[in-house]
């Protein structure tokens, strides 16, 4: 665990949540082989760019035309390997694992598309809930995930975790220091 | 900020998750080895250094993680289109006419 995911929690209106570890897949693969590859892992791969599935526990997010960001339960992780590298022949493809890559963190909260804004260049607007996307954050490239109007997970990079989470928490607290300003003066 | 097409996404995004990649629609020569160094050279380094509407490559590199074309006026930054890899090249005066009616 990071040294961040330690700090004591803040109370800002944002509950800001490290997530447990996951398996997680890069896959790439071509056109050709997008659904026949989605029936081998039991999931259906998105055809377009942003666009989630999710199945027992497993979920993909469609990041580029060929690539796929994959997650699934840790125990299931031999279980998608296996299921890959038999279909491997058939469908020729590229499955890494990059568990260890990333660490989530999920915000949720009235405020939290407010928080994400403070370093996110995107206009969170376009991305509707259920959808996900490859973007940057504070200088860094991230992977946001909106599950719903006001939630979202974020996978961070291990090594910026805390540099971004702590650029979180800062925001936070300043939402809550502008609430209590304004009820003060009310 | 810069509100950059990508033609992959389909999408305007900023431009800090694109990255300037060069001149477009340079051809590595078929066989290097029967160059000499003048033609090699300006294969390498030689470039169009274009005031007003630029071929060039960009690369969404911090979302799809594409490579795709765009013409760029480099007077005025302005992206006048974008245009997935292995495309043709698109006619100069028609983006300059759609331009002008805009």
């Amino acid at each position: 665990m990071s040294k961040a995911s330690k700090i004591n929690p803040v109370r800002g209106p944002v509950q800001l949540e490290v997530m447990e570890p996951v398996a997680r897949f890069s896959l790439r693969v071509g056109k050709q082989g997008r659904q026949q590859l989605g029936q081998a892992l039991g999931l259906e791969l998105p055809e377009r760019i942003g666009m989630r599935s999710s199945q027992g526990g497993r979920e993909a997010l469609c990041l580029g035309p060929d690539e796929w960001v994959v997650l699934a339960p840790e125990a299931e992780r031999e279980t998608l390997f296996t299921a890959a590298l038999e279909a491997y022949a058939e469908v020729p493809h590229s499955l890494a694992e990059i568990s260890d890559r990333e660490i989530t963190l999920r915000l949720e909260g009235e405020r939290a598309t407010d928080l994400l804004t403070i370093a996110c260049p995107r206009n969170l607007e376009l991305m509707p809930p259920g959808s996900g996307r490859r973007t940057v954050m504070g200088g860094i490239q991230v992977v946001l995930w909106r599950d719903g109007q006001d939630a979202y997970r974020l996978d961070v990079w291990r090594s910026f975790f805390d540099y971004i989470h702590s650029l979180l928490e800062t925001g936070n607290r300043e939402f809550a220091a502008e609430a209590q300003l304004e009820s003060q003066s009310a | 900020m810069l509100l950059i097409h990508c033609p992959y996404c389909d999408e305007d995004l900023p431009e800090l998750e694109f990255t300037y990649a060069g001149e477009a629609h340079i051809d590595r020569p078929a066989d290097p080895a029967s160059l000499d160094d003048e033609a090699w050279r300006n294969y390498l380094f030689i470039r169009s250094n274009v005031k007003g509407p630029h071929y060039e490559r960009w690369r969404h590199n911090h979302g799809c993680a594409r490579f795709f074309n765009a013409v760029r006026d480099t007077v005025s930054d302005r992206f006048l289109t974008t245009y997935r890899v292995g495309e043709p090249r698109p006619d100069l005066e028609s983006l300059i006419g759609k331009e002008g009616r805009e």
